[in-house]
C-alpha cells in the first residue's frame, strides 16, 4: 500500500511497531510466525507425551512386517504373509484403478448429458437436467451404498445358473451378472512369452506390453499417414481418402500378433457353488465406480454445458459464413475454445472422483484407506503413522494429477500476446 | 395503348400462421419431433419413461404404510393387491421414522431439538433475507449458544459463562483503548482466552453448586439421524464461512509468512480425503491434545469438518477476489482507506458477491458430505440405514430405505442451490 509516512521524530517507541507501516508488516509476520510455531510445538509435545504415556513411540518399522490378513481384490500378487507395505501398495493401486476407469467413465457420461442438456429436443433436455440434479443433491456415500445394496440384493444368485432349467442364464453365454459380482470372459495366450519382473515388487504381462508397443507403432504410423495427406492437401487441394489405410496399419499387426501369441478367451464356468476362471469384478468395485462415475458425471456435464454456453453464438456463425460444416464447426472452432473454459474445473473434479474413491471402505473395496488406514491400522495399532502415512500418499497422488493436467492446461490456454 | 401495370387497390386479409407451426401442434414440431432423429429419439425416451413410471408408481402408491417387518409387509402387499405386485413397503420409514430423524435422543426430550430447528430458522432468517429487521441479528449471533444448551444439555451457566467471555474481551478492549492501542487489542485476545481455558469451568460449576439451574444432559452418542447431520452440517458451515476469508486473505496478502502458511494449509486439506480427516477427528486428535483432555466425537468432527470446508471455501473466495478489477483496491487506496476498512466497505462485498455460486455449492457439498461421518461410528441416516437393514426384521430392505433419505438430502440440497439463484439475481446489480 503507497502510504507515505512523515520521518519518525524523537527516538523509536513501542507503537510504531504496530502504528508505522514500515515496522507493521514485519511485525505481523512475526507475530505470526510465533504463534504459529508454538501452536505445532504445542500439538507436537502433545503427541510426545501422549505416545510416552502408551509406550509407543512413533515407528514405521510394522511396514515390514507381515500383515497377516488377505485383501479379496488385487492387481498384483499379495499373500498374508506378505508386508504391510505390500497390503498398502495394493490397496494403493486397487485406488488408482477405479480413480482411473471413473474418470474415463465419468467424462464420457459427462460430455455425453451436458450437450444433451442443450439439445432442441425438449424432452431429452429436462430428462437430463433431472439426471443432473437427482445426482447433484444427493450424496455420493448413499449412491454407493444404494449400488451396492442393489448389487447384491436384486441380482441372482450363482447357483441360480445351475440346472437345465436354470432361473437365471448367462448373457451371451459368457458374461454372469452374480450377486458376488461380475464374471467376464478372459484374454488368454497359448503361447505365452511370461512375464517380466518389475524389480521383484509386481509383474507384467509379456504379451501385454508387446501387444501395446504394436498399438503404438501401428498409431504413429496412422498418424504419419495423416500427417502426408495434410501435405497432399495443402499442395493440391485435393485429401487422399486414408481411413482405410489408417485402419490397416494399427489393426493388421495387431491382429497378427494376437494370431502369433495364441489368443484365446477363457469363460468363466459354474463349479461348485461359483464360477471358476474368467474375469471376476467384485461387487464392491462395480458399485464404487459406477457409483462414482454417475455422480461426478453430473458435476462434469454441469462443467460441459457451461463451457459450451460461454463460446459466443458468433463463433459459430463465423464458421458457418466460412462454409464450415455443423459437425466440422464443433470439432474445429466450439470444441478448441469450449475446452479451455472446461479443464480446469474438470480437473478439479477428477480429483474429487480420486479422493471420493476413499469412500470405498463404505462397501469394503479394499483401496489405500481399506488396507493402509482400515485393517493394517487395526492390526498394528499404529494410529497416527498408519492415517499420517495414508495423508501423505493422498496428497501426492492429487498433487501429481493436478500438476499433469495443469501442464496440459497450459499447453491449450489462450497465448495472449 | 400504354401498358398498364397491375396494382392491387386493397390489402389483403393476413392468412393464419400454418397449423404445423403455431400452437401445441407447432410447438410439438419445434421442440420433440424436429426432423426423424429428433423423432426417434423422443419416442424412445417417452417409451422409457412410461416403462419406468409404470413400474415406479404401482411400486410407490401400492404399498404398505403399516406393518413390523419386511416379511409382514410382503405378506400384507399379497393378500391386498396380489401374488405378483411387488410394492414399496414404506412401514420401514413408519417405523423407524424418529430414529431416522433424532438417533437415540431421549424421545421425552424430542422438544429440545424441535425447539432447536425452529430456532435456527429464525436466527438464519434475518441473514438469509436481507429486508428482515436487523435487530434479529442479535438473537442469531446468541444462538449458537441456546442451541448448542438445548441440544447437549447440562446447566446454563456454561453458556452464559462462555458468553461472558466475550463480554470481557469488550470491555478489555475499552478500558484498554483508553490506555494504549497494542495493549487494548492484546488484551482483548488475551482475556477472554484466558477466560475461557481457566476460569470458565470452575466458575461455571461453583454458579451452578449455588444455583443448580439446568436441563437434563444428553451424550452426544445417543445423537444421531439428520438431527446430527444438520448439527454438524450447520455448525462446520458457519464456522468456515469466516476462517475460508481469513484463509484467502491470508493467501493474497504479500506478508510472506502469512501467506505461506495459508498456502501450505489450503493445499494440503484440499489434497486428502474428508475421510482421513475424519480418522484424524475419531483416533487421533487425542493425541494432539494434553493428556486427560476427551471432549465430544461430534465436536472433534465438527471441528475437522470446519477446517476441511475453510480451506474449499478460501479458494471460492480467491476467485472472487482474483476477478476484481485492480482499479477498486487502487480507488480504495487512494480514499485514504486503510486495508481493513477497504476490505470491510469495498473488496468483500464485491468478491463475495461473486463468490456466492461458489460459496453455496461449497456448503452443499459439506452437507452431502456430513454421511461420511457414517463411516467413524457416528449414526448418521446413512449408518442408521446400515444398523436397520443388518436388524432380522427389515433384513432385505433397501429401496424404501435410500429413497427416503436421498429425497430428504435432495430437498436439503435443491433448496440451497435454488436460494443461491435467487440471491444471484437479487446482489446482480451490474448495468448489462
Amino acid at each position: 500500500m503507497a502510504t507515505v509516512s512523515e520521518p519518525p521524530q524523537g527516538g523509536f517507541q513501542l507503537s510504531q511497531l504496530i502504528y508505522d507501516t514500515r515496522y507493521r508488516s514485519m511485525t505481523i509476520q512475526i507475530v505470526t510466525l510465533i504463534a504459529v510455531l508454538s501452536l505445532i510445538f504445542w500439538l507436537g509435545a502433545n503427541v510426545a507425551s501422549n505416545l510416552a504415556a502408551l509406550g509407543k513411540p512413533i515407528d514405521f518399522g510394522f511396514l515390514g512386517e507381515p500383515a497377516n490378513y488377505d485383501i479379496n481384490q488385487m492387481l498384483i500378487k499379495y499373500t498374508s504373509q506378505d508386508t504391510h507395505a505390500r497390503a498398502a501398495f495394493v490397496g494403493l493401486l486397487n485406488t488408482l484403478l477405479v480413480a482411473f476407469l471413473g474418470c474415463i467413465l465419468a467424462t464420457v457420461v459427462g460430455v455425453v448429458v451436458g450437450v444433451l442438456r442443450l439439445s432442441s429436443n425438449w424432452l431429452i433436455a429436462r430428462v437430463m437436467t433431472i439426471y443432473v440434479e437427482t445426482f447433484r443433491n444427493v450424496p455420493v456415500l448413499l449412491w454407493i451404498v444404494l449400488a451396492m445394496a442393489i448389487l447384491i440384493e436384486a441380482l441372482p444368485q450363482p447357483r441360480d445358473f445351475r440346472g437345465d432349467d436354470p432361473a437365471a442364464s448367462m448373457f451371451l453365454d459368457s458374461v454372469a451378472l452374480t450377486n458376488r459380482g461380475i464374471y467376464m470372459p478372459e484374454p488368454l495366450f497359448s503361447r505365452s512369452l511370461g512375464e517380466f519382473s518389475f524389480f521383484g515388487i509386481f509383474d507384467i504381462s509379456n504379451d501385454l506390453l508387446v501387444l501395446l508397443a504394436v498399438l503404438a507403432a501401428g498409431i504413429f504410423a496412422a498418424k504419419q499417414i495423416g500427417k502426408r495427406a495434410d501435405r497432399i492437401q495443402n499442395a493440391t487441394g485435393e485429401r487422399p481418402k486414408t481411413w482405410y489405410m489408417s485402419l490397416g496399419v494399427i489393426a493388421v499387426p495387431l491382429i497378427v500378433v494376437l494370431v502369433l501369441l495364441g489368443f484365446h478367451l477363457g469363460y468363466p464356468e459354474l463349479k461348485g457353488f461359483n464360477f471358476q476362471g474368467g474375469i471376476y469384478m467384485r461387487n464392491s468395485f462395480i458399485a464404487l465406480w459406477l457409483a462414482l462415475s454417475l455422480y461426478t458425471a453430473a458435476f462434469i456435464a454441469e462443467i460441459v454445458r457451461g463451457g459450451i454456453m460461454a463460446i459466443s453464438k458468433g463463433q459459430s456463425e463465423a464458421a458457418a459464413a466460412l462454409g464450415l460444416r455443423p459437425s466440422r464447426t464443433m470439432r474445429l472452432v466450439i470444441l478448441p475454445q469450449a475446452l479451455r473454459v472446461i479443464i480446469p474445473p474438470l480437473i478439479s473434479q477428477y480429483l474429487n472422483l480420486t479422493k471420493n474413491s476413499s469412500l470405498a471402505i463404505g462397501v469394503g473395496y479394499m483401496d489405500l484407506t481399506g488396507t493402509l488406514m482400515g485393517t493394517s491400522l487395526n492390526l498394528s495399532g499404529r494410529e497416527l503413522e498408519c492415517v499420517m502415512l495414508t495423508m501423505l500418499i493422498y496428497l501426492a497422488i492429487s498433487l501429481c494429477i493436478s500438476g499433469v493436467f495443469n501442464i496440459y492446461n497450459q499447453r491449450v490456454k489462450l497465448k495472449e500476446r | 395503348m400504354a401498358f398498364e401495370p397491375y396494382v392491387r387497390t386493397q390489402m389483403l386479409d393476413p392468412k393464419p400462421a400454418p397449423v404445423t407451426s403455431v400452437g401445441p401442434a407447432g410447438w410439438l414440431k419445434r421442440n420433440l419431433f424436429d426432423g426423424p432423429g429428433n423423432s426417434v429419439l423422443t419416442l424412445v425416451t417417452m417409451v422409457a419413461i412410461f416403462l419406468l413410471l409404470a413400474h415406479l408408481l404401482p411400486w410407490m402408491f401400492l404399498s404398505v404404510w403399516n406393518a413390523d417387518s419386511l416379511a409382514e409387509c410382503r405378506q400384507i402387499i399379497d393378500e391386498t393387491y396380489g401374488l405378483d405386485h411387488s410394492g414399496a413397503c414404506w412401514a420401514v420409514i413408519h417405523d423407524r421414522f424418529f430414529q431416522l430423524v433424532y438417533g437415540f435422543y431421549p424421545s421425552e426430550l424430542y422438544w429440545r431439538p424441535n425447539l432447536t430447528f425452529v430456532l435456527m430458522l429464525v436466527a438464519l432468517a434475518p441473514v438469509l433475507f436481507t429486508h428482515l429487521p436487523r435487530k434479529m441479528m442479535i438473537f442469531s449471533a446468541l444462538f449458537p449458544f441456546i442451541g448448542a444448551w438445548l441440544l447437549w444439555g447440562g446447566s446454563i451457566w456454561t453458556p452464559l459463562a462462555a458468553l461472558a467471555g466475550f463480554a470481557l474481551g469488550g470491555a478489555a478492549y475499552r478500558y484498554g483503548s483508553a490506555v494504549n492501542g497494542i495493549l487494548a487489542i492484546a488484551a482483548a485476545v488475551l482475556v477472554p482466552v484466558i477466560w475461557w481455558i481457566f476460569l470458565m469451568g470452575p466458575i461455571a460449576r461453583g454458579l451452578h453448586a449455588v444455583i443448580p439451574l439446568g436441563i437434563e444432559v444428553v451424550e452426544s452418542n445417543q445423537f444421531g439421524g439428520f438431527m446430527v447431520s444438520i448439527v454438524i452440517g450447520i455448525t462446520a458451515i458457519t464456522l468456515s464461512l469466516p476462517l475460508g476469508i481469513m484463509l484467502a486473505l491470508g493467501r493474497q496478502t504479500n506478508l510472506f509468512i502469512v501467506r505461506a502458511f495459508s498456502v501450505g494449509f489450503i493445499e494440503f486439506i484440499r489434497g486428502v480425503p474428508l475421510i482421513t480427516l475424519l480418522f484424524v477427528a475419531s483416533t487421533l486428535l487425542n493425541y494432539f491434545m494434553p493428556p486427560g483432555t476427551n471432549f465430544d466425537l461430534v465436536v472433534r468432527v465438527i471441528i475437522m469438518a470446519t477446517l476441511f470446508s475453510s480451506a474449499y471455501i478460501a479458494e471460492v473466495i480467491r476467485g472472487g477476489l482474483a476477478a476484481l478489477p485492480k482499479g477498486q483496491y487502487e480507488a480504495a487506496d487512494s480514499l485514504g482507506l486503510d486495508y481493513w476498512q477497504a476490505q470491510r466497505l469495498i473488496i468483500m462485498p464485491q468478491a463475495l458477491k461473486i463468490a456466492i455460486p461458489g460459496i453455496v455449492s461449497t456448503f452443499i457439498g459439506l452437507f452431502k458430505d456430513t454421511t461420511l461421518v457414517s463411516i467413524i461410528g457416528i449414526l448418521d441416516p446413512i449408518g442408521l440405514s446400515n444398523a436397520i437393514r443388518a436388524d432380522n426384521a427389515w433384513n432385505g430392505i433397501y429401496w424404501e430405505l435410500f429413497v427416503f433419505i436421498g429425497f430428504v438430502f435432495f430437498i436439503f440440497c435443491f433448496s440451497m442451490s435454488r436460494y443461491s439463484m435467487y440471491l444471484e439475481r437479487k446482489l446482480n446489480t451490474g448495468h448489462r
